[in-house]
C-alpha cells in the first residue's frame, strides 16, 4: 500500500480501503459490502492523484521523497551490478582445467584452495562452535544476570567483534605462528579464525537460548531432570535453528576472510599433507591471482565461485531464519 | 555421581565463557609487547609524526599512513552515510512489504560479499572509471596534476563507501524503527508532510542510533584491508590529493610484513598497535553511544 502515509484522516480512510481490498481478494465479504468497497476503490485513485497534488504543493517534500527513492535504487543497483558484472565476466572462464587437482602457474587451478577453504572452515567450526555455544550456555543458564563477570564477557565479546581482521592476522602471526612455533599452517589459520568467529556464534546462540521460554525449563525441572539434562535435552534442541543461523554466518565470514589468513595459513597453492602444512584458501587465491595480474580471467572465475558460496550461505541462513519466525 | 558431572560441566561452561576474555587479553599482551618496544626505539614522536617511511634507511614515520587511513575513512563516510541513511529511511518508511523483503535480503547479501570480491570489483570497474574521469577533468581544466592512474584516494573512498553501506543501513534502520509511532502521528496531525515528518522529527529523534551506525561504519572502513590495497595505490608518502594514491595503516602491514625483519617488522607490528588503539577508541565511543540511546529511550 503505497498510499498508506498521507495526512491524518485520509490515512484512516486508506485503512478502510486496505481492509476492503484484502477482504475483496479473499472473496469472503458479503455481497452488500461490495458496492461500498468499489466506491472506496474509486476514492483510492483520487487519493493517489491527491498525493501527487500534495507533492506539487510541497516541492521540497517531493524532492526529499525523490532523493530517498534514488538512494534506495542506487544501493540496490550497486549490488546487482556487482553480482552481474562478476558473473558475466567470470562464468565463461569456469573451464575444466581450473578444477584440475594440481596447481601450476599455467592453469591457476582453484581446486586446491577450494579444498583448503573447506578444511579450514570445518576445522575452525569444530573448535569455535563448542566453545562459543558453551560460553553462551554459561551466560544464559548459569551466570547471574548483570554480574560483573557477565559484563566483562559482554565487553570483551563486543571488542572482539570490532577488531579488524588484519589485527587478528598480526596476532595469529605473533602467537600461533611464532610463539607456539606452528609456522604458516592450516592450524594457525584456523585458530586465528576461531577467535574471530567466536563472538559471532556466541551472540546468536545467546539470543536463541534467551528466546526459549522459561516454562520449558520449569517443566523439565518439574519432571525431575537435572540442570544439565534440561540444557542438553530441552533447551538446546529448541534453540537449534537459531544456533545454526549463527554458525552459517560464521561460515560466511570464514569463506571470505583474507587479511587474517595471509600471514597465518600462508599462500602455498597446494593441499597440505596435514594440519601443520601451509595452504591458501579461495579468498587468498583470488588475491594472489588479481595482484599478480597474470590470470585476471581466472580471478573472475574464482570470484564467481566465491560469490556462489556466499549466495548459497545467505540462502540457507535465510531459509533457517524463515523457519524460526514460522515456528 | 551426577552431582560431580553437573559440577564438572558447569566448570567447563565457565571455562568456555572465559575464552573471549582470554583472547582479548592475549591479543593486547602480544600486540603491545611486540609493538611498544619498537615505538620506544624509534621514538614515539618520530614514529607517530614522522612523515617519511623508508625502512631501508631506518626511517619509520607512519604519519602518512595515519593520515591516509583517516582521509580514506572520512571519504567513505561522506560518500556512504548519506546514501545509507536515505536507503534506511526508504526501507523503514516508504517501502511496500514485498519490496522490503527483497531489499532486506539484498542488504544482507551485500554484507556477506567478501572484501576481496569488493576489492576486485573496484580494481576492474572503479579504477578505470576514475582514470577516465581524471583524464577528462585534466583536459577540461588544463591542470596536469589532476591526471591519475585510477588507483587513488577517491577510488578507495568510493569502494569503502559501498562496503560500509550494509553496516550503516542495518543500524540506522533499526534506530528509525525504534522511534514511537506517536512522534510520526503527532507531526502529521500538525500538518507536516510525510517527508517533513521524517527529516525534521524522526531522524533527529533517532540521532544517537544513527550516530552509532556511523561510528560502526568508521570502524569497518578504518580496519578494511584487502579491498583498500587493491585500489588505493599504496604509495607511502603524505596524501597529495584526491586523485593521488595513498597507503593506509592496514595496507602498510599487509604489503611489507611478508619480507620485513628486525626493527622493520617491529615497526609494522607497532603500526598494528596504533590501528588497534584507534579501534579501541571507536569501540569506546560506540558503547557510550549505545548506553546513551538505551538511557534515552
Amino acid at each position: 500500500m503505497e498510499i498508506k502515509y498521507i495526512a491524518g484522516n485520509q490515512e484512516i480512510e486508506n485503512q478502510h480501503v486496505k481492509n476492503g481490498i484484502i477482504r475483496n481478494q479473499n472473496g469472503k465479504n458479503p455481497r452488500t459490502k461490495h458496492r461500498e468497497v468499489n466506491s472506496q476503490e474509486a476514492r483510492n485513485k483520487i487519493i493517489i492523484f491527491q498525493k501527487l497534488c500534495n507533492y506539487g504543493m510541497h516541492p521540497v517534500s517531493a524532492a526529499a521523497a525523490l532523493l530517498v527513492l534514488l538512494a534506495a535504487c542506487l544501493t540496490f543497483f550497486i549490488l546487482i551490478f556487482l553480482i552481474a558484472y562478476i558473473l558475466v565476466k567470470g562464468i565463461p572462464y569456469l573451464t575444466p582445467e581450473l578444477f584440475s587437482w594440481n596447481y601450476t602457474s599455467e592453469n591457476a587451478s582453484l581446486l586446491p584452495s577450494l579444498v583448503n577453504t573447506l578444511s579450514m572452515t570445518i576445522l575452525a567450526l569444530l573448535i569455535a562452535a563448542p566453545v562459543s555455544i558453551f560460553s553462551a550456555i554459561y551466560l544464559v543458564e548459569y551466570a547471574r544476570k548483570e554480574s560483573k563477570f557477565v559484563h566483562l564477557i559482554r565487553i570483551t565479546a563486543e571488542t572482539l567483534s570490532g577488531i579488524p581482521s588484519i589485527v587478528y592476522g598480526l596476532f595469529g602471526l605473533l602467537f600461533f605462528v611464532t610463539t607456539l612455533g606452528w609456522g604458516y599452517s592450516l592450524l594457525a589459520g584456523a585458530f586465528t579464525l576461531v577467535i574471530m568467529i567466536l563472538p559471532l556464534i556466541m551472540r546468536t546462540t545467546e539470543e536463541a537460548l534467551k528466546s526459549v521460554p522459561d516454562s520449558y525449563r520449569e517443566a523439565s525441572f518439574g519432571l525431575g531432570a537435572g540442570k544439565l539434562r534440561t540444557i542438553f535435552k530441552i533447551v538446546l534442541p529448541s534453540a537449534v535453528s537459531g544456533i545454526l543461523a549463527g554458525v552459517i554466518l560464521a561460515i560466511g565470514r570464514v569463506v571470505g576472510e583474507t587479511a587474517a589468513l595471509i600471514y597465518t595459513a600462508g599462500t602455498v597453492a597446494e593441499i597440505p599433507n596435514g594440519l601443520m602444512g601451509s595452504g591458501r584458501t579461495l579468498a587468498i587465491h583470488m588475491y594472489a591471482l588479481s595482484s599478480e595480474g597474470l590470470h585476471v580471467n581466472q580471478a573472475y572465475a574464482t570470484a564467481v565461485i566465491l560469490l556462489a558460496m556466499v549466495l548459497a550461505i545467505n540462502w540457507i541462513s535465510g531459509m533457517i531464519a524463515r523457519r524460526i519466525t514460522k515456528g | 555421581m551426577s552431582n560431580v558431572k553437573e559440577k564438572g560441566m558447569k566448570t567447563l561452561f565457565l571455562a568456555a565463557a572465559c575464552t573471549s576474555v582470554l583472547a582479548v587479553a592475549l591479543i593486547c599482551v602480544f600486540l603491545f609487547a611486540n609493538g611498544i618496544p619498537a615505538i620506544g626505539k624509534i621514538g614515539p614522536l618520530s614514529f607517530l609524526s614522522g612523515d617519511t617511511w623508508r625502512p631501508s634507511n631506518d626511517l619509520y614515520g607512519i604519519f602518512p599512513m595515519i593520515l591516509g587511513s583517516i582521509y580514506v575513512t572520512a571519504g567513505a563516510i561522506i560518500i556512504g552515510v548519506p546514501i545509507a541513511v536515505l536507503t534506511s529511511v526508504f526501507m523503514a518508511k516508504y517501502c511496500p512489504k514485498k519490496i522490503y523483503r527483497l531489499l532486506k535480503s539484498a542488504i544482507e547479501l551485500m554484507a556477506g560479499v567478501p572484501s576481496i570480491v569488493y576489492g576486485f570489483f573496484g580494481l576492474v570497474v572503479i579504477v578505470p572509471m576514475i582514470r577516465d574521469f581524471s583524464r577528462g577533468l585534466a583536459e577540461l581544466t588544463g591542470k596536469k596534476e589532476l591526471l591519475s592512474n585510477g588507483s587513488s584516494m577517491l577510488t578507495a573512498s568510493i569502494l569503502l563507501g559501498i562496503m560500509i553501506l550494509p553496516t550503516v543501513i542495518g543500524v540506522t534502520e533499526s534506530a528509525i524503527r525504534s522511534i514511537p509511532d506517536s512522534y510520526y502521528e503527532g507531526s502529521l496531525a500538525l500538518g507536516a508532510t510525510h517527508e517533513r515528518t521524517i527529516f525534521c522529527v524522526i531522524l533527529p529523534a533517532a540521532k544517537s542510533g544513527i550516530l552509532a551506525g556511523v561510528v560502526l561504519g568508521i570502524g569497518r572502513a578504518i580496519g578494511e584491508t584487502m579491498a583498500v590495497i587493491m585500489v588505493a595505490g599504496n604509495q607511502a608518502r603524505l596524501p597529495a590529493g584526491l586523485f593521488k594514491g595513498v597507503r593506509t595503516m592496514t595496507a602498510n602491514i599487509v604489503i611489507e610484513m611478508g619480507y620485513a625483519t628486525d626493527l622493520h617488522r617491529e615497526a609494522l607490528i607497532a603500526t598494528g598497535v596504533v590501528l588497534f588503539v584507534f579501534i579501541l577508541i571507536i569501540n569506546l565511543c560506540l558503547s557510550a553511544l549505545n548506553r546513551r540511546s538505551v538511557n534515552g529511550n
